[in-house]
């Protein structure tokens, strides 16, 4: 007899449970499936009293790349994507490569330097990027099409000081495999390159991806680097300028449709990329 | 004469190569090694590193080009910063005004500032020569290997692969974080503001704008003392609520009754996907008084037609939206993040509790909030850091609105930071942006410090 209550009540807390995260995965999907539905959408505006559109069309997207007379899209994601691609590259070798020497050799500026990245991290990031600025035009990089490379620096930069997860996954490996090919005639350099890094493959593509996203989905940087020269613009500034009064009207749905394409690859990274969150995290709290 | 030699060969022999410091250098070297430290590189060249010392030596003329040409005038310039200002002259023969060339302070200030820290380099540089003067006399002297360019070269790729790789991440941190920090830091102990036009030339005021700040009587500093308060309570509530919500909602999908638990966490990971930007923009868009949040709950008939709900212009309606849409970014992360840890937990230590006959909630309590504290307090300051750096999302959804006191520059939901974005580009009150910035950083680096110092996975390294 009780027996069957306890069963009963397990039961009944089960489905209580199902529920209460339905409605909890409900609210978190419901912006998303928003998104994409105001997306395909054929009437303009930002309101709309359905959830469905009444019509569904691809012209947002088409818009998006066609129409350039006022917010020249295509230009924008070029623009993105160059400094994306290098920003990339940039960063990718900096943390790979600090975070190989913090976690494999040891010299004397290692404690300092890891000091040094725990401190700048306490300092708003905000704070020095109008000095940033001021830097970048005292060497004359905030002009014309120099305004990319004076991107691509800023993003990739300070990259190296981001270095924890990276040297928390160098960590893991056993530095006997170090030795052993040292022993074998190695140098630290090939150990770096032939043993450390096609070891380390989920870590680096972890930081491609990220440092690739990031200028994506930038926006306050951006923004304060390109100021008035709009055919510098990233994308990020372009969706934000179509939410703006003058456009939203007409803008809305495009601004939707350019939402969900930078959301796919990342979408894509977050998927592939759960497991080393975690792993990143649990790394952090082993020190 | 040989037993000269030979008394400083046994001298020398007790010299380790490895760890030699340039007093010793100073001290004990010959006179070519002494004579290093004017001209760097000409122990090298004498004890047959000719292209490392030719190296040494012509970083060394570039360094003093350099000073002469610019860096003299460069920190001269400093202390003044700059007293000539911008004229206008007329011009008889074209027959309008030209401008003379003035002083502007902050070119003056970063060339002097970058000089300095050039300087710096090349003291730490000169060291580097020295020492290297002296293992070079040394091992010479005692008739051992001398490392030839090509040698160190391919030292680079070795034992020295450090210096190769560490050193371009190094330069850009110091020109793109430490030069804009070291700079900003300096603007806060000048005038340097739109405040009674000192846009071109400023001074040197000392603490003057920290006085300002910390006078709670003025609209400057009781501003300040209400968004410091403001940015605290928002960094509680954020940290605090994502880390709950986002635990409870980990253990709930983690149960081993739950069903379907990867489609669960995909239903959660994938809003992660939108980039935050675009979904606090879209938030905000749907929370104005006449967006579709507000439309919608009028034509249900749920307030009165006409009327809105005041999401961002009530102080309190506003600090409320945002906590509550904090939650919404930040859970999936958190989530993310705190399963691995979860699972973590000993299985027999809730075995243990079961046979005991511990509910659900009392093991919550008692096993699953302290394990977490224990062993997640280091990411618990790096969130709740983040939280009052957190620009994003009051930025891109209340953008500080409310702003109910027209006299002051901050609104009601701006914190620190945002209100440091306001004054710094909105207002050009760089100065004032500055200490604010510093505030900021002291306020975190005593946080961190004192609850790291605190809390019991420091004391008991590996103990729980």
């Amino acid at each position: 007899m009780k027996e069957k209550s306890y069963k009963a009540a397990r039961t009944r807390n089960n489905i209580l449970i199902h529920i209460l995260l339905a409605v909890l995965a409900f609210i978190w999907v419901f912006p998303v499936l928003w998104v994409i539905m105001t997306s395909f959408r054929a009437e303009k505006g930002s309101y709309v009293s359905t959830f469905f559109p009444k019509s569904f069309t691809l012209d947002n997207y088409i818009k998006l790349f066609t129409d350039t007379s006022i917010l020249n899209f295509p230009k924008m994601f070029g623009n993105t994507l160059i400094i994306a691609i290098f920003s990339c590259l940039l960063s990718t070798f900096f943390v790979l490569s600090a975070a190989f020497c913090l976690s494999r050799m040891r010299f004397k500026m290692r404690k300092p330097y890891m000091n040094m990245a725990m401190i700048l991290g306490l300092f708003p990031g905000f704070m020095s990027m109008v000095a940033v600025y001021f830097i970048l035009k005292a060497v004359g990089l905030t002009e014309g099409s120099l305004i990319r490379l004076a991107l691509i620096l800023c993003y990739s930069g300070g990259s190296a000081l981001g270095f924890q997860i990276a040297k928390g996954f160098f960590d893991t490996t056993p530095y006997a495999i170090d030795e052993a090919a040292m022993i074998d005639g190695c140098t630290r350099w090939q150990v770096f390159t032939k043993i450390t890094l096609p070891l380390s493959k989920p870590i680096i593509i972890y930081t491609v991806l990220t440092s690739f996203i990031s200028p994506w989905v930038d926006f306050i940087f951006a923004k304060v680097i390109c100021r008035a020269n709009a055919d510098q613009y990233t994308v990020a500034i372009g969706l934000w300028k179509m939410l703006e009064k003058e456009y939203i009207d007409n803008w809305y749905t495009c601004f939707a449709a350019g939402a969900v394409l930078i959301s796919i690859p990342i979408a894509i990274l977050f998927l592939k990329m759960q497991k080393f969150y975690v792993n990143g995290m649990t790394g952090a709290v082993k020190g | 004469m040989s037993t000269l030699s030979l008394q400083a060969s046994l001298e020398t022999r007790r010299i380790d190569v490895g760890h030699v410091t340039v007093m010793e250098a100073l001290r004990q070297g010959g006179t070519e090694t002494k004579a290093s430290a004017l001209i760097m590189g000409l122990g090298n060249i004498l004890h047959k590193q000719v292209g490392k010392g030719i190296l040494f030596l012509a970083t060394e003329i570039a360094y003093l080009f350099f000073m002469i040409t610019a860096g003299f005038h460069n920190l001269s310039m400093l202390p003044s910063l700059g007293t000539v200002e911008q004229q206008e002259v007329w011009n008889e023969e074209l027959q309008v005004y030209l401008y003379t060339k003035g002083d502007q302070s902050i070119l003056i200030l970063l060339y002097g500032i970058a000089t300095i820290l050039v300087t710096l380099i090349m003291f730490w540089i000169w060291r580097g020569t020295m020492k290297s003067a002296y293992v070079a006399e040394v091992l010479d002297r005692q008739g051992r290997h001398v490392n030839t360019l090509m040698e160190d070269i391919r030292n680079l790729l070795d034992e020295n692969l450090y210096r190769l790789l560490m050193t371009p991440p190094m330069f850009f941190i110091g020109a793109l974080t430490i030069l804009p920090l070291i700079f900003m830091i300096c603007m806060a102990f000048t005038n340097y503001s739109k405040i009674d036009d000192h846009l071109v030339l400023f001074d040197w005021v000392g603490l003057k704008n920290f006085m300002a700040l910390f006078d709670g009587s003025s609209v400057l500093g009781s501003t300040f003392w209400s968004v410091l308060g403001w940015t605290l309570v928002w960094a509680f509530f954020a940290t605090f609520t994502n880390y709950f919500f986002g635990m409870v909602l980990a253990i709930l999908i983690n149960r081993k009754e739950t069903k379907a638990k990867g489609f669960w966490r995909f239903c959660f990971v994938i809003s992660c996907a939108v980039p935050m930007f675009v979904s606090l923009l879209i938030m905000r868009t749907m929370l104005q008084p006449e967006g579709a949040v507000n439309v919608l709950l009028r034509n249900l008939g749920l307030i009165p037609a006409g009327s809105s709900l005041p999401f961002f212009t009530n102080a309190t309606w506003a600090r409320i939206t945002v906590i509550v849409i904090n939650i919404w970014v930040g859970v999936p992360y958190t989530l993310l993040q705190l399963t691995g840890v979860l699972q973590n937990i000993p299985a027999d230590l809730y075995e243990a509790a079961d046979v005991d006959g511990a509910t659900k909630v009392q093991q919550f309590f008692k096993i699953t909030l302290p394990y977490m504290f224990y062993v997640t307090t280091p990411y618990l300051i790096a969130t709740f850091t983040g939280n009052v750096n957190n620009f994003n999302v009051i930025y891109l959804l209340s953008g500080g609105d409310p702003v109910t006191d027209l006299a002051s520059t901050a609104g009601k939901t701006d914190l620190l930071v945002t209100w440091l974005y306001k004054l710094t580009i909105d207002k050009q009150y760089y100065n004032v942006g500055a200490v604010v910035g510093i505030l900021t950083f002291v306020i975190l680096a005593i946080g961190s410090l004192l609850t790291y110092r605190n809390s019991k996975s420091y004391k008991e390294e590996g103990g729980f």
